[in-house]
């Protein structure tokens, strides 16, 4: 629904992924539009990093990490898609999904210090597991939100 | 001695505002600057954190928190594959292998650094 005032007035319609990467901002607009994201992006960013340190308990080191990392591409996807497609989602919920949620519960620092304490051979495998695995599930979101939305079946 | 769940979720929520912070600050025409941006300072931070062996709540908070948030692979992986699905072939792997190598040489440095002091 209506973030329209923290938007540029000109953003292109055919630019809505990158207006989905932007959607919420911390800088500009009415105070209370500014309070609602930082709310947003701190209660997603709470949650997604305990989801994730919980996905660490349950399966500690490499595994864990690519669990959260495939798993939070694919949903990823289907959110950011899902808009391009003109999907339904309100800003708020892109917000805390996207921004708080999802790109708190995967981590590129955890999967990159992991991989460099881990031996040459394994190091090599995680890297190829996390990067296929995680492009793998952005398409798969991508396919999901084309299902959901009948967006372009390109 | 504090919830884990306090710690962490609180780092979380610094790192993902952070995260957002620098996404405002940080943006270039054509490429996913913020995120490149993010994940080699993220990495950094992190590197010296496990290789100083800070301590338990110290690692929650700042490590599993703070720079996990801040941090991102879904982002990473969502614009990777878009750059690449709108012909920017180049840019893509540009993306995917320079990320790795910075990230790479962020450890270094960590590690250079740690030693050091």
């Amino acid at each position: 629904m209506a973030s329209a005032p923290t938007e540029p007035p000109d953003t292109p319609a055919d630019d809505a992924f990158s207006t989905a990467m932007s959607t919420g901002t911390l800088t500009s607009g009415p105070l209370v539009s500014r309070l609602e994201t930082v709310a947003l992006v701190a209660l997603g960013g709470f949650a997604g990093a305990n989801l994730r340190h919980a996905v660490a308990l349950v399966a500690p080191g490499l595994a864990g990490t690519l669990v959260a990392n495939v798993c939070g591409s694919l949903a990823l996807g289907f959110v950011l898609y899902e808009e391009i497609y003109g999907g339904t989602l309100s800003a708020e919920t892109r917000v805390v999904l996207a921004t708080g949620f999802l790109s708190s519960f995967t981590t590129y620092s955890t999967f990159a210090v992991q991989s460099a304490q881990s031996r040459p051979l394994l190091l090599a495998a995680n890297v190829v597991a996390n990067y296929a695995l995680g492009f793998a599930a952005v398409l798969a979101g991508r396919a999901l939100a084309r299902r959901a939305t009948g967006g372009p079946q390109r | 001695m504090t919830d884990p769940a306090y710690l962490v979720g609180a780092g979380g929520v610094l790192g993902a505002l952070a995260r957002t912070l620098v996404g405002e600050y940080v943006v270039l025409d054509g490429v996913p600057a913020s995120t490149f941006a993010v994940n080699v300072l993220g990495t950094f931070l992190l590197a010296l954190l496990t290789l100083s062996h800070a301590g338990n709540d110290l690692a929650l908070f700042l490590g599993t928190g703070f720079c996990g948030s801040f941090t991102t692979f879904s982002s990473f992986s969502v614009e990777t594959v878009r750059l690449w699905e709108t012909g920017e072939y180049g840019r893509a792997a540009a993306n995917a292998l320079g990320t790795l190598a910075a990230a790479g040489v962020a450890v270094a440095l960590a590690a250079l650094l740690v030693r050091a002091l």
